[in-house]
């Protein structure tokens, strides 16, 4: 299967008139709300049952159950630590369960003999959250990089192809710079170009708002709700920027100690009369997440044995 | 004493488990083979870097070699009136164990700690992963050009280092020592054989290229992802290196000669 076909270019079609913010390739044959209804809205496209995974002994997540529906954001919050990136290598067959499945697009992800995993995987795009570009290669040729691995495209149109997805996250401009000539905001810009250019159906993003600058944060913010409503996508957004991520998010799971502790709509959750997320939500420094790491009771620990209190009783506070 | 045995065990464990790893890789490796064959501008790429850039360092210190060896080696046949087989000496040496094991060592001090290097950062900021991610292999995509480059240098620059070294050779024994030219170059041609020599010695090089880079493409790939896994996987890629080609060169040189 080509890797276009399931977005052909019809270059009549385009470009057209009132075309939204973003250029990007529209299926000639879909109008965007037949691609509303041809995404089956309460299906969902990626489904997590019993997941557990840990290694050497500790657990990171122990029977984990998710559904992501198909056209829609859903964001997964938690402390940092809680394995959101470790999810969303499972859902991209990176990494292995110990128990139970990852259902993507109807297809067992951990069943797969090895090139059909790789099939899958032309269908979703993952932003790393370095960016993950290749250092070697320009910004043009990091975004040329999918096209040029797995189709026979020639070079004039690898060009087009390869500006519009440029332009469509505002840096046509930065074409031959390299990945250390860029900032954070701009790479992680440069990898969701690189991430759509095979126009896949699931976008994957690994801590998209971390270390950006406000500016930047309010362009990743736009570019993912945009990209996800003009390309027809699901995307996953993994994230502990409470306000940004709730802002774009249809559904929201929040999980923590490796169980999914709540999950709704941003303003269902905001609601909620859990302690535990409605200390995330609102940044409380502490609560039934305590602030201390377990230690020794502080006065023992400083006075101890000079204070005469030979042998501290084993007390974690 | 039960600590150590158990320590003992755990780091045995991890060794073997380390070894099998180490050989799944490389048979996972050689599967990128046909697309190498299909686009050999990436094979290319990698030999620039990894072998032309080495050329200089080879033939500098393939130059010094030779004429070291010159100087020692007049030194002891002078002392037997047989300063003509000077040639032969120098020649021998180089083709069959300086030319290999010295070009080996240097080669994995100059670009397999290049690559391993390169590989392991390459991990540590999520490029291998992102490939994966982009359904492309990155062990048949990256790791295989350089695995194939490096064994295709390395024969190469051994028969430079070995050719200049007697080009070293001479410069000192004929030029600066005042061997007679003739018996120089006639002893070596007569004394040298094709079979014997040149092919062994092609033979020990290609072994050692195949080991140093796959120590070398391995280690950076099974680095601990950080800054300080990256130092050790390289430090690790060398030490490695230079006893995997001594030893192997004992073995070698046994079966090659030891009759």
């Amino acid at each position: 299967m080509s890797p276009l076909s399931h977005n052909q270019v019809d270059s009549a079609a385009w470009p057209r008139q009132n075309e939204p913010l973003i250029p990007i390739l529209i299926p000639p044959d879909y109008s965007r709300e037949a691609m509303r209804h041809d995404v089956h809205s309460d299906e969902s496209l990626v489904s997590i049952r019993g997941l557990s995974y840990g290694y050497g002994a500790r657990v990171i997540f122990d029977d984990v159950n998710l559904d992501i529906r198909r056209g829609k954001i859903t964001a997964i919050m938690g402390p940092s630590g809680t394995g959101k990136t470790t999810l969303l290598r499972l859902i991209g067959g990176q990494l292995r369960p110990m128990k139970g499945a990852v259902m993507l697009d109807g297809e067992d992800v951990h069943a797969l003999r090895r090139h059909e995993l790789y099939q899958l995987r032309k269908k979703m795009g993952m932003l790393f959250q370095s960016g993950a570009l290749l250092t070697d290669l320009t910004v043009f040729d990091n975004v040329a990089f999918p096209l040029r691995e797995h189709t026979p495209l020639p070079e004039s149109m690898i060009r087009t192809l390869v500006l519009m997805k440029l332009e469509s996250v505002g840096l046509r401009g930065a074409r031959d710079l390299f990945p250390a000539e860029l900032s954070g905001g701009m790479a992680r810009r440069v990898a969701l170009a690189r991430a759509i250019m095979l126009d896949p159906m699931m976008l994957m993003y690994d801590e998209p708002f971390t270390g950006q600058d406000p500016i930047s944060m309010g362009i990743l913010v736009k570019l993912i709700h945009d990209l996800n409503k003009e390309l027809g996508l699901t995307s996953i957004v993994v994230s502990h920027d409470v306000k940004e991520t709730m802002a774009i998010a249809d559904w929201v799971y929040v999980i923590s100690g490796g169980r999914v502790v709540g999950e709704g709509t941003p303003e269902a959750l905001a609601l909620s009369d859990s302690p535990w997320i409605h200390q995330f939500i609102e940044g409380a420094p502490d609560g039934p997440v305590p602030f201390h790491y377990p230690a020794e009771d502080y006065r023992l620990d400083l006075l101890g044995p000079a204070a005469g209190l030979e042998s501290p009783p084993k007390q974690i506070c | 004493m039960l600590t150590f045995f158990q320590s003992l065990g755990r780091s045995t464990l991890e060794a073997l488990q380390k070894l099998g790893r180490s050989q799944i890789f490389l048979l996972h490796v050689m599967t990128g083979l046909p697309l190498l064959m299909r686009r050999p501008r990436l094979l290319l790429k990698e030999v620039y870097t990894v072998g032309v850039l080495t050329i200089m360092l080879i033939s500098v210190s393939g130059l010094f070699v030779g004429m070291v060896l010159a100087l020692q080696g007049y030194n002891v046949l002078s002392d037997f009136g047989a300063e003509e087989s000077l040639g032969v000496m120098v020649a021998a040496s180089l083709v069959r164990e300086l030319g290999p094991v010295v070009t080996a060592l240097l080669f994995s001090g100059r670009a397999g700690s290049a690559l391993t290097a390169e590989i392991g950062l390459m991990k540590a900021t999520e490029q291998l992963a992102g490939m994966e991610m982009m359904a492309v292999d990155p062990l048949q995509r990256t790791i295989a050009p350089r695995f194939f480059a490096g064994v295709l240098s390395m024969p190469l620059l051994a028969g430079l280092f070995t050719a200049v070294g007697v080009i070293g050779g001479y410069f000192i024994g004929v030029g600066l020592l005042g061997v007679d030219h003739g018996p120089f170059w006639s002893q070596m041609q007569a004394k040298i054989d094709f079979e014997d020599d040149a092919l062994n010695g092609l033979i020990k090089s290609l072994v050692f290229g195949v080991i140093v880079t796959w120590i070398a493409v391995f280690e950076g790939y099974d680095a601990v992802p950080t800054a300080e896994g990256v130092s050790r996987a390289t430090t690790r890629s060398v030490v490695y290196s230079a006893f995997a080609v001594l030893g192997s060169d004992f073995l070698l040189t046994a079966l090659m000669f030891g009759d």
